[in-house]
Formats: C-alpha cells, structure tokens, sequence
C-alpha cells in the first residue's frame, strides 16, 4: 500500500519534471525538471531495492551530469532570447506522424490483448548484497565492457580538451 | 513491526535531526568564540552564560526579520534554493551512526535501538550523493537571485564542488579499501560496519615476526583506527571536506572581499538562517563523517566496571560528539590562519595535486591490501 | 617541505593567540580613557557669577564648515543683562547630525563660550532630537552641564564635565614659551581649569624653531582672545 502511494507521487513529480524539460521557456527551469525526473528515477531505484543503483543516479546524473548542465547553461547566458527558427524542415509534422504510429501500435496491442504490464520478477539476489554483487559481476564477467567504456570516455575527455586547446581558434587568439 | 519498532524508529530520526541542530547551535557559538580568542577579541558574551545563547537568538532575529526579495529574482528557483540547501544537509546525517545503541526489552520483547538514523549499506554512496545534491543550492541561489556577483559565486562553487568531490571520493575509495582487509566479510560501504571494523587495537590486525613481537604490545596499546595507516587519505579528504564546505580558505563562493558575500547578500530573514543552518550542519557533517571513517567514529574507552550502565551507554556518544568537536576545532583554527586561494591555484590544487596525490595513495593503498589478501607475488 | 612549516608558523601564531591579552573594552562596562583633546559634543559655559560667555555674535555660526550652528543674537536687557556683552545669543542651536567635530567653533569663539567635552553618546531615535539647542547646551548657574536624556544609561555627566580639549587647541599651547599658563578665563562651576601639562616628547623639536616661526614668543601673552578675534573675520573673507 505505501508503496503503491510513494509510486503514483513519485511518478506524478517525474512526469511533471519531465514535461518541464520540454516546456519550460527557461532553460534552468528545464535543467531543473530534468534533475526532479532524474531525483524521481532513483527513488523508484530504491523502491526495487536496488540501492547502489539509486545512489549511482544521484550521484552521477543528478550530482555530476545536472551540475555541469547547469554550469554550461549558465556559462552560455541565460538571459539570452531562444532562437526559435527550426533549422530540420517538416519535423513537426514528422513527429506527429511517429506520436500517432506509436499510440497506435499500443492502442492495437491493448485491443488485441497482448498488452501487459512488467510484473516483478522475485528478487533473486538478497538486499543486502547489491553492491558486492555488482562490483562481482563489473569486475568477472564485464571486464571488458567496463574497461572499454571507460577507455572510450577518457577518450572523449582527451578529445574534448583537443578540440577545445588545439584547434585553428587558438592560433587566432594568440594572434590577436 | 509492532508500535514499539516504530517509536523506535521514529525516534532514531528525530535524534538524527535533532543532534546536528543542537550541535549547529553550539559551533556557530564556538566558531565565533574560537575565532574571537584567535583575533585578540573577546566574542559573543551577552545572551546566556558566555553567550552561549548567542545563535538561539540569531535565529529568533532572523525568524521574526522581513524576508527582503530582490526585485530581479526568479522567485520560484529563489524561494526552492534554501531548502534544497538544508534537505542534503539533514540528510546527510542520517546515516552516520553517532554511538553503538542498546538493548532495551520492552512491549515483551528484547529490541536494539542503534544510535543512527538508518543503518545504510550504501553509507558512503549516499553521503557523496547528498554533497553532489548540495551544489543545486549554491547555483540556483547564484543564478536566480539575477544578480552578477552571486551568479559568479554559483559558477565557481560548481566548479569547485565537482572538483574536490573527486578527490573526497578517491580518499575515501582507499580508506574503504583498507577497511576491507581488517574483516572477513570483504569490503563495506556501511558507515556503521566501518565503525565496526577499527575497534579494538592493532595488535589483532598486525602479526610480526618473531624478533619484533615486542612491538606488538605497543601495538596493543594505539586504537585500531584508520587515521594511522590512512594518514594521507585523511589529509585528502580533509582540504576536500574544508572546500566542499566552501569554508575559508577555499571560500570563494561567498568572498566578502570579491563577491560581496556571493549569494548571501541576496537573502535575508529566515531564507538566510537556511542557509546558514545548512552551511554549518555540512561543516557538522564532515567533522562526523571524518571521525567515522578515520578516528574510529564512538570507539572510546568504556569504564564499564566504573561506571553506571546508563553513563557507559552514553558514553560512545560522548566520544563520538568529543572527537568530532576537535575536527570542528581543526576548521574554525584553519578558517582564523590561512587566506583564502585564488581561483586558479583553487583549481590547481584540486586537479594537479590532490586528484593525483589521492590517486597515488589509492594505488599504494591497494597494493598493501592485495598482499595482505594474497601473499606478494612471488611467494 | 618549506611550505608546510609556513602552513605550521601559521596556526601556531593564531593557537598562541587564545592565551594572550584581549583588546576589546567592555563598552559600556568599560569605559576607555579619551585622549586630552578628544571632540565630544558641545557645551555653552557661563563665567562663574552665572552670566552667560555667549555674546550672540555667530562667529561660530560663520567657521562652521558643515553650516549645523544656528546663532540669533539679541540686545542684552539693561535691567537684567544675560551675558556681559552688548548682546547674548538668544538662539543657539547645533545640529548634530550634521556637525563633524572639527571645533572650529571653538576656535572662532572670541569669549569660550562653546567648548567640547568628552561625551560622544549622542544617538536620539528622531531627527529633531538630534538638534540641539540652548536648553541641553548651556551649562547650569552650579556649573552642572545638561544633557537630553539625563536618565539614559549611557548618560555619563563626568564626560560632560572634561572640558579640556578645548583649551587646547584655543591656547597658544605647545609653544616653550607658554608653559604652565592658562590663556583661559574662569567657568562657572570648574573656575580657572589647570594648565596644559608640558609636552616632554616634543620639546626639543620646538626648542630648534627658527625664531621668526616664534614671534608671539616675544609678545605679552596676555590677550588671545583678542587676536583669535582679529583672525576670525579673516577666515570668513577667505571663504
């Protein structure tokens, strides 16, 4: 019972922060309705129990990622009027066309009867040990995955700071 | 489950709530006492004996003090911005134990009350988690009060938070490391176990060989606790915790003499004792957090045949409350010495020396661990 | 490890602190001693047979430099005369609010009639309380000086009495020649205040003025009301 109450609350804030990101004219009002969403999954996290997971997604999606969203957001200005021109022809017209497709594959899979919903499957792992079982599973089983994953984004962190120090933009600057 | 449990539990949560208030109370009054001494001045000493009532009635002004809104802020970002600064705050402590507990049969049952607000096994991930969270309030402070010098305040705390979190997190990956070779269940990330684990003395973790035994009853004589071994990995994470404080030197989010105050200009009455309140109870929750993990948290002397039972249940709290007061001591005397950084050798010190300094230690550390779990190599 | 000394030398510095000697002074359990010429607020004295000093001719109105003394003289009654003058000063106000203490108005007062004491509490909770006038600034016949808020705690009437600073900066003191003399007439209540104290540090630069720098030296001291008289005009013309 509480937690079919802590569920239809918490998914209420994660849907209305949700539909802040695309509403909201200001972009830290976006920011912001993405971090309740983001705060809203971890609960949800936490409510499966699954709480190395929830605390991974505060910390590094609502910690780190949200943080320098903001940062950059504030970095660029603000105050700046959006530029509303679209630069894709037809795309509204085209998402409309895909919103209709989807809702109508999921309003035939319900007619049809083929439509379920996720049932939890008995918790096979205990509590308790999802953090020494995660840490198990990242270092036996998907080394290689992890290790990659992380080789592929201190790459993109050499390639950010690359692009950022040693492009045509910072001889003008020395020129200038 | 029946109504005892949840008194109990309730109870465990209005402590945790209740024990950094009250703590708060007392250090704001022993910062401006101790920065008073250090300063040749004489400090608060009208309210109550000493002044010891000084921030009860700072509060009370700033309960009862208009709430003065800028013309310019974004009110909804404006008004959220102290709140998120005090939910972290709060949070924080609730999962630091702050004393071992007792066993108390009542309602025909014998039941523990531990002394912490949730045992968490996911401690230390929950504590990084809430001091990532309370940068929000910094930056939404900043940016909507729609005023230059706090919004520069807000963009250099982010940056600075982000920064010393990293290395706060390294030092904290090598004193958990370590923790794991001290037990057999392998590593923690419960606050509570961690505690567990540096009880007693080193004798029982170090065995020598056989012309050195004599050492060991000296050994028997130092406290198991991470702060010998961790000495390093303590220094690290103190600058951290002394920067994701954002207290002196490493201030620069609210400089007087740059920023103006930085954001707390821009707030006043009771949105303004948020903040405060916050601010002070992160600073609680560092020294705590510093204590458990390094000083080994409530473990003290006991004096069980002394004393009466109701003392030594007590009394870890005590110690507890004793060491994490001289760390306090630690941040308020550094806060009277040093002069603040500036941003660039903020930034240099946190990326050039302590990320490296910290990830060194984390790789001297896991050697020491892995050959004391698995011999040295060539044996 | 250079720096970590540095680091170290530091806190010792501020530790060490704690055990030393406070400067604060318990204000207002403790009162600091002023020094001898302090400006505090104004006082209007009388000679000591109760005859007002004030003669009502503004000079101090006119080496105001903030414009806070409001003067109107008046013809002195013959039957029953305030003040040994011609005139007495029928009016006399000071704005303090607006008043900086340099005394000049003391300086320009040809009788010392306005002097400076050593009160400095004057905070009032409206503006025209801060206007003072005759009533608060003019000493009583017993030579007891007055104050707006006698009952507040911060009232301190011996402040009022010090009167010294005055003197000082009237007298041709810090001059050898002058000594151990009072320039000053007598006051109701204190009567002739005592003399400068000599100046042991600063003698011998003094004693090495040229002497064209020490003509007055030569002169008789006898009258410098007289001369402080002459040049007040003056001033005014410069303005």
């Amino acid at each position: 019972m509480i937690e079919l109450i802590l569920f239809i609350i918490v998914a209420a804030v994660a849907i209305f922060g949700a539909l802040t990101v695309v509403f909201a004219r200001n972009p830290v009002y976006g920011a912001m309705g993405l971090m309740m969403t983001l705060f809203s999954l971890a609960v949800f996290y936490v409510v499966h129990l699954a709480h190395l997971v929830a605390a991974v997604q505060v910390i590094v999606y609502a910690g780190a990622v949200m943080t320098l969203f903001l940062f950059v957001i504030m970095m660029i200005g603000v105050d700046r009027d959006e530029d509303n021109t679209e630069k894709l022809p037809m795309q509204r017209q085209f998402v409309g066309a895909l919103g209709l497709v989807i809702v109508l594959v999921a309003g035939i899979a319900a007619v049809g009867g083929r439509f379920d919903w996720v049932r939890p499957a008995a918790s096979t792992v205990e509590a308790n040990g999802t953090v020494q079982e995660v840490g198990k599973l990242l270092f036996t089983e998907w080394i290689l995955p992890f290790e990659a994953t992380s080789l592929l984004l201190i790459i993109a962190a050499a390639g950010a700071i690359a692009l950022a120090y040693f492009g045509p933009r910072r001889r003008d600057r020395e020129d200038a | 489950m029946d109504f005892w449990d949840v008194l109990f539990v309730a109870a465990r949560v209005v402590l945790a709530f209740v024990i950094p208030l009250v703590a708060v109370i007392f250090l704001v009054w022993g910062e401006r006492k101790i920065n008073a001494d250090m300063t040749n001045r004489i400090g608060p000493n009208r309210a109550g004996p000493w002044g010891i009532l000084q921030t009860v009635a700072d509060g009370l002004k700033l309960f009862f003090k208009e709430q003065v809104t800028p013309r310019k802020v974004e009110f909804l970002l404006y008004a959220a911005a102290p709140i998120l600064a005090l939910i972290p705050a709060f949070m924080t402590f609730l999962v630091i134990p702050w004393g071992e507990g007792f066993t108390w049969e009542i309602g025909g049952k014998v039941r523990e009350f531990a002394f912490v607000g949730a045992d968490l096994n996911i401690g230390v991930l929950f504590f990084l988690a809430m001091s990532s969270v309370a940068v929000y309030a910094i930056v939404l402070a900043g940016w909507s009060s729609g005023s230059k010098y706090p919004l520069l305040g807000g963009i250099r705390g982010t940056a600075q938070a982000i920064s010393y979190e990293a290395a706060m997190g390294l030092a904290i990956v090598a004193v958990i490391l370590f923790a794991s070779t001290t037990s057999t269940d392998g590593g923690t990330l419960s606050f509570v176990e961690l505690v567990e684990r540096q009880r007693g003395t080193w004798d029982e973790v170090v065995s020598l060989p056989g012309g050195l035994s004599w050492f060991e009853n000296v050994l028997g004589l130092i406290p198991r606790w991470n702060i010998l071994p961790q000495f390093i990995a303590f220094v690290i994470f103190m600058i951290a915790a002394v920067a994701e404080t954002n207290r002196a030197p490493f201030d620069l989010v609210e400089a007087e003499q740059e920023l103006v105050g930085g954001f707390h200009t821009e707030y006043s009455g009771f949105r303004f004792a948020m903040f405060f309140l916050a601010e002070y109870t992160n600073m609680f929750n560092m020294s705590a957090i510093a204590v458990v993990l390094f000083f080994g948290g409530w473990d003290g002397p006991t004096f069980d045949q002394w004393l009466p039972g109701i003392i030594v249940t007590f009394l870890p709290l005590f110690w507890f409350l004793l060491k994490t007061a001289a760390v306090l001591f630690v941040y308020i005397w550094i806060r009277a010495t040093w002069p603040r950084l500036r941003y660039d050798q903020l930034m240099n010190l946190g990326w050039k020396r302590l990320i490296p300094a910290a990830l060194v230690w984390l790789i001297a550390s896991t050697v020491v661990v892995s050959v004391r779990q698995f011999g040295w190599p060539w044996a | 490890m250079g720096i970590l000394n540095d680091f170290a030398k530091g806190l010792k510095v501020t530790l060490r602190q704690i055990w030393g000697e406070r400067v604060t002074a318990e204000y207002p359990k403790d009162m600091r001693e002023k020094p001898q010429r302090f400006h505090g607020r104004h006082v209007l004295n009388r000679y000591p047979d109760g005859m007002e000093k004030c003669i009502g001719c503004e000079l101090c109105a006119g080496a105001c430099p903030a414009h806070c003394i409001y003067v109107r003289g008046s013809d002195n009654p013959v039957e029953a005369p305030v003040s040994p003058g011609e005139r007495f000063g029928f009016v006399y106000e000071i704005n303090m609010l607006r008043c900086i203490f340099c005394a000049l108005c003391v300086e320009a007062c040809p009788t010392e009639a306005i002097t400076m004491t050593h009160l400095f509490e004057m905070s009032t909770t409206n503006r025209e309380d801060a206007i003072y006038t005759k009533s608060e600034l003019l000493i009583e016949v017993d030579g007891t000086p007055n104050h707006m808020f006698p009952d507040d705690p911060l009232a301190d009437m011996d402040e009022l009495r010090k009167a010294d600073g005055w003197m000082r900066a009237v007298a041709p003191g810090g001059r050898a020649a002058y000594e151990g003399e009072t320039p000053w007439s007598e006051s109701a209540g204190v009567g002739v205040r005592p003399a400068e104290p000599a100046q042991e540090p600063t003698r011998p630069l003094i004693a090495v003025l040229p002497d064209f720098l020490n003509v007055r030296s030569q002169e008789d001291p006898g009258e410098p009301e007289a001369s402080i008289a002459e040049k007040a005009p003056m001033q005014e013309e410069e303005e």
